[in-house]
């Protein structure tokens, strides 16, 4: 850990980001800061168009911070990296690779020196394994549904043993079963794996089962971080048994309030 | 063994399906053809003629009697080798040149405007310019086909490079992929479609091209083989070619695409 406190594995300090120049310039993150410590869960909740997504990439290294900075292990991020695996909203596989190929692809591209051909081709099946993909491994990803491909971007998010999983909103596009359904399995995979969790959302319910700490948004432009929620909950969690636990009510009904009164809906502009 | 019948009926009840219409109409249009030419005065010969008239011609394509007195085949296979080199210089050309201003903003506007005006140059207007300047036919005749295949190769790889979706482009950030694995995992397999749908309009306009180049410059090929059959009065020779030049600009097109298939996995449609 570099001599660094737990809670300041990952870092965001002061990140503001304004787009444009001049009279279209328009300030979308004002000022975000977040301390995230090793193995905890967040989940970032707003309105659609208040900036989460910027702010995922900017960790991602995808898009730059026009200020302040980013600091992973207390290493500053400038450019994106396999140590941040982003789990993309429309799982952004490659169409004409196979199930396995696109999870190969990063294995390969990530392990290429440190691993034997037999050991990437183990360990592509070992994280295919985890989120229950490997009877689809030949499959391309226009013929699996779009349940499975969230678990092969899943898989292939994790065969990078990134130190911290970014996720977009990553069952946003799912019906309501499947969803579910893919959150216990993260949940079952977070549990084993430990991994550093930053996921964006705009489920309550979502938020509530599967993070340790909410950050709640204000609505944009000139977005920050409204509040944060502690989620005192003790794992493994179970949805139906959460309906009437009181510090599960509690959380949830403070996120509804914060999303439907304090930060009123704007009409995207 | 009910069901298999079933299986088999439903089968050929497809086939016939696929196949008769065609069949029908290519026979209706012969018969079409039969009693407009059939009157004594017609200027064109009737089908049940050309096949008389050509039928030496139909039955002895390897025929070779010196100079430009050879069979069908050794003409079309002349004009096919030329389509062949100037196509396969402006497939190689013109993907290079393409990803060249479908990756740079800069190459893109500088040569941009020149291409969409070469472009619509007609490719029989550059064969005087090629031959001053290569002072022989046969090189000529390539560099028309090259020049006539190259500018939809070109445009189609660019509009594929540019529309690459940028989910892509961060799969290749996440990971690092340096430019070359980037240009051979990512570019090259996510511009297919675009790229094979230029080098099918491409190898058409090739074709097209180099039966005109031919009748131009002469020696052996089917462009010139027609311009001959012209001069000899030969028309039913002439239909005979005409029908070889269809069907095999037919087949070339459908070896594109196959391969286009072939080489997009899956995701090239044709």
């Amino acid at each position: 850990m570099n001599g660094k406190p737990v809670n300041e594995y990952l870092k965001i300090e002061h990140v503001c980001k304004t787009f444009g120049k001049g009279e279209t310039r328009s300030e979308v993150l004002r000022d975000i800061s977040l301390n995230v410590a090793k193995g905890e869960y967040i989940a970032i909740i707003g309105h659609s168009g208040c900036g989460k997504s910027t702010l995922l990439n900017i960790v991602a290294g995808l898009t730059d911070a026009t200020t302040g900075y980013v600091f992973l292990e207390g290493r500053e991020v400038h450019q994106p990296g396999p140590d941040r695996a982003v789990v993309f909203q429309n799982h952004s596989l490659l169409p004409w690779l196979t199930v396995y190929d696109n999870v190969r692809l990063a294995v390969d591209k990530i392990f290429s020196d440190r691993k034997s051909s037999a050991e990437r081709h183990e360990w592509t099946v070992r994280n295919l394994e985890l989120v229950h993909m490997t009877h689809a491994m030949k499959k391309r990803p226009g013929e699996i549904s779009g349940g499975m491909k969230q678990r092969v971007g899943i898989a292939r998010a994790l065969a990078m043993s990134p130190k911290v999983l970014l996720l977009d909103e990553p069952f946003g596009a799912l019906d309501a079963l499947t969803r579910a359904h893919l959150q216990e399995e993260v949940m079952k995979i977070h549990a084993e794996l430990g991994n550093t969790v930053l996921m964006i959302t705009h489920d309550v319910d979502e938020a509530v089962l599967l993070s340790d700490r909410i950050v709640m948004m204000t609505n944009g432009p000139a977005a920050h971080v409204g509040e944060l929620c502690e989620v005192a909950l003790a794992r493994p969690r179970n949805r139906l048994e959460l309906i009437g636990d009181s510090n599960y009510i509690g959380a949830r009904a403070r996120v509804l309030e914060f999303l439907h009164k304090k930060s009123h809906y704007v009409e995207a502009a | 063994m009910r069901q298999r019948l079933h299986a088999l009926r439903a089968r050929a009840v497809h086939v016939a399906g696929v196949v008769l219409p065609p069949v029908v109409m290519l026979g209706l249009l012969g018969l079409v053809w039969q009693l407009l030419c059939s009157s004594p005065d017609a200027t064109l010969p009737p089908p049940s003629k050309v096949i008389t008239d050509t039928w030496e011609l139909i039955t002895h394509p390897f025929y070779d009697n010196g100079g430009n007195d050879k069979g069908l085949f050794w003409h079309l296979l002349a004009s096919l080798k030329r389509v062949a080199l100037g196509y396969s210089f402006a497939a190689i050309g013109g993907i290079a040149l393409g990803v060249l201003i479908g990756s740079s903003k800069w190459a893109m506007r500088a040569l941009d405007p020149l291409f969409q005006v070469l472009r619509t140059i007609p490719p029989l207007a550059w064969l005087p310019l090629s031959l001053a300047a290569f002072r022989d036919g046969q090189p000529s005749a390539i560099f028309v086909i090259f020049i006539t295949a190259i500018w939809p190769i070109i445009i189609n790889t660019a509009v594929g490079i540019r529309n690459i979706p940028q989910d892509y482009r961060n799969v290749a950030r996440v990971l690092r992929l340096n430019g070359v694995e980037f240009f051979a995992k990512i570019m090259l397999p996510a511009a297919a479609p675009y790229i094979f749908t230029g080098l099918r309009i491409g190898i058409g306009l090739s074709w097209l091209a180099i039966v005109a180049a031919e009748m131009l410059i002469g020696g052996v090929g089917i462009g010139f083989f027609i311009w001959d059959a012209w001069n000899s009065s030969l028309i039913s020779d002439i239909i005979l070619a005409l029908a070889y030049v269809g069907v095999i600009g037919f087949l070339l097109d459908r070896i594109v695409a196959f391969t286009g298939k072939l080489v997009g996995r899956g995701t090239v449609n044709v």
